[in-house]
């Protein structure tokens, strides 16, 4: 049994749906390799953190999740992901829908050159809806659910632009989570924030697992252990180790998990 | 293992085992000198004790204190946190060693002006001579960090018991007999004792080492949370 192999994580998650299923994935780009045969299963409505060192491979996993690397030029994937059962590389998939079930947050907050409220109702109005009134209401949801609602329910017609950065973040993760989708993917969320707003970040991640399946990539090893149940860790394009975050952090069976969450040379 | 990126980590983490060291080696002599000046009614030798013992609680402050502040500044994780985790609880037990050599010190004070009953030593100097070989080992154990020699004094704390029994039951016979002595065959029962909860003491030691080594908590096997 390898770090790779589903079966060796089946004890940490029997009791769990599981929501993304990676199945022998490789992916390559320009000739080098940035994925090499990687099974993981990623259960429903957990936090599972990514880490690893710069150019491990896990954003590229990540973007594979809701297939942001089909926009590079030249990438190639070979095996399968399955989303709830359904393999999300099938051609017949239809990649802007996967995408509003896979919602995605970057580093960086992206607001568009929008009011706060236009912000939001964005994704449903792409989608169709009309009715002032079920927008309305969506949009005081998603903004409650991203524990934004207070600071900005005075301001929902001002420009999203005039929020500070972790508003601005928060109010992206109300964007993606308007639509509803069932996997929020966030690539190092709080990066760019200040402490206080990281933990408002941090905390906002506890209270939406309850309703989502967070996926997060982070370099900062701290906020993966308190903000996730399971972590895995990616070196050289290979899934070294996954497993629960408690056992990772106080127990990591390889060494080079250990060397890495510990701060040493590997 | 290997070195970490920031070298004052390692300093750190380097500094607090040496310090560990130090005071496991301060505690090993408090127990030689405390049993020898009740074996031989030396009771300059039993002050040195006491006074020492003021020394022992230093170290364990300022060893708590420093390892408070690697958790704080560092936020430990895996091998480091079981490691930092391991000084502070042997942190404790020393201290706790370290009292009861303080406890037999004064017990040698007490029975100064008796005379000596060489004949009712024999058991308490095996029993002695075992405790302090656990006490080296489990500090060797913690020193190099192996799990064997830490199997090995968790298995000896049997024998220590052993003999333990074995002295309260030859005092209290001997009680029964020799009713004069009664004082001095407390004192020794009170000096097992002691010597029985040091290698309680060196005992957990050894466990700690192996919590390092494998993540193993192997403390009350029956009640291990399930």
């Amino acid at each position: 049994m390898t770090a790779n192999d589903p079966a060796a994580h089946s004890d940490t998650q029997s009791d769990t749906n599981i929501s993304l299923s990676v199945k022998n994935l490789s992916m390559q780009y320009d000739n080098s390799l940035a994925l090499k045969n990687i099974n993981v299963d990623i259960p429903a409505q957990k936090v599972t953190a990514f880490i690893g060192p710069s150019g491990c491979g896990k954003s590229t996993l990540l973007r594979c999740f809701n297939r942001m690397n089909d926009l590079i030029t030249g990438a190639m994937i070979e095996g399968s992901i399955e989303l709830e059962g359904e393999n999300i590389y099938d051609p017949r998939v239809d990649v802007a829908e996967l995408r509003r079930r896979v919602g995605m947050v970057f580093q960086r907050p992206n607001p568009f050159p929008k009011s706060v409220y236009e912000n939001v109702a964005y994704g449903l109005k792409i989608q169709g809806e009309k009715s002032t009134a079920v927008l309305d209401q969506s949009v005081e949801w998603a903004l409650r659910s991203a524990a934004l609602w207070e600071e900005v329910r005075d301001r929902l017609h001002e420009s999203a632009l005039s929020l500070s950065g972790g508003q601005q973040q928060r109010l992206v993760i109300a964007r993606a989570i308007a639509v509803k989708p069932s996997v929020l993917l966030l690539d190092e969320p709080a990066s760019a924030l200040d402490p206080i707003s990281t933990l408002k970040i941090e905390e906002l991640i506890h209270q939406l697992k309850d309703d989502y399946t967070i996926v997060i990539v982070t370099h900062n090893m701290q906020q993966a252990a308190r903000v996730s149940d399971f972590t895995a860790f990616l070196n050289l394009g290979e899934l070294v180790e996954y497993g629960d975050t408690d056992t990772i952090f106080r127990f990591p069976k390889e060494k080079s998990t250990e060397d890495y969450i510990t701060g040493r040379y590997g | 293992m290997s070195r970490h990126i920031s070298e004052q980590y390692d300093l750190e983490l380097g500094g607090i085992r040496d310090q560990l060291m130090e005071m496991g080696g301060l505690v090993e002599q408090q127990v030689k000198d405390a049993c020898l000046a009740y074996f031989t009614h030396d009771l300059s030798l039993a002050e040195d004790v006491r006074v020492n013992e003021k020394r022992l609680n230093r170290m364990e402050l300022r060893l708590d204190d420093q390892c408070v502040g690697i958790i704080a500044r560092r936020q430990p994780a895996a091998g480091d946190l079981r490691n930092i985790v391991g000084v502070m609880k042997a942190i404790t037990d020393l201290e706790r060693i370290g009292d009861e050599a303080n406890r037999i010190a004064k017990m040698s004070i007490q029975i100064a002006s008796m005379e000596i009953p060489t004949h009712q030593y024999g058991d308490l100097r095996s029993m002695h001579d075992k405790v302090n070989i656990m006490l080296t080992e489990t500090l060797d154990a913690f020193a190099r960090v192996n799990e064997d020699v830490a199997q090995q004094v968790i298995r000896s704390d049997d024998d220590v018991d052993e003999i333990y029994d074995a002295i309260v039951a030859q005092c209290t016979r001997q009680m029964q007999k020799d009713t004069a002595n009664i004082p001095h065959l407390l004192s020794t029962i009170w000096v097992a004792r002691s010597l029985e909860r040091i290698g309680d003491h060196a005992k957990n030691m050894a466990e700690y080492v192996i919590f390092q080594v494998l993540g193993k908590d192997v403390r009350h096997p029956t009640s291990a949370k399930t």
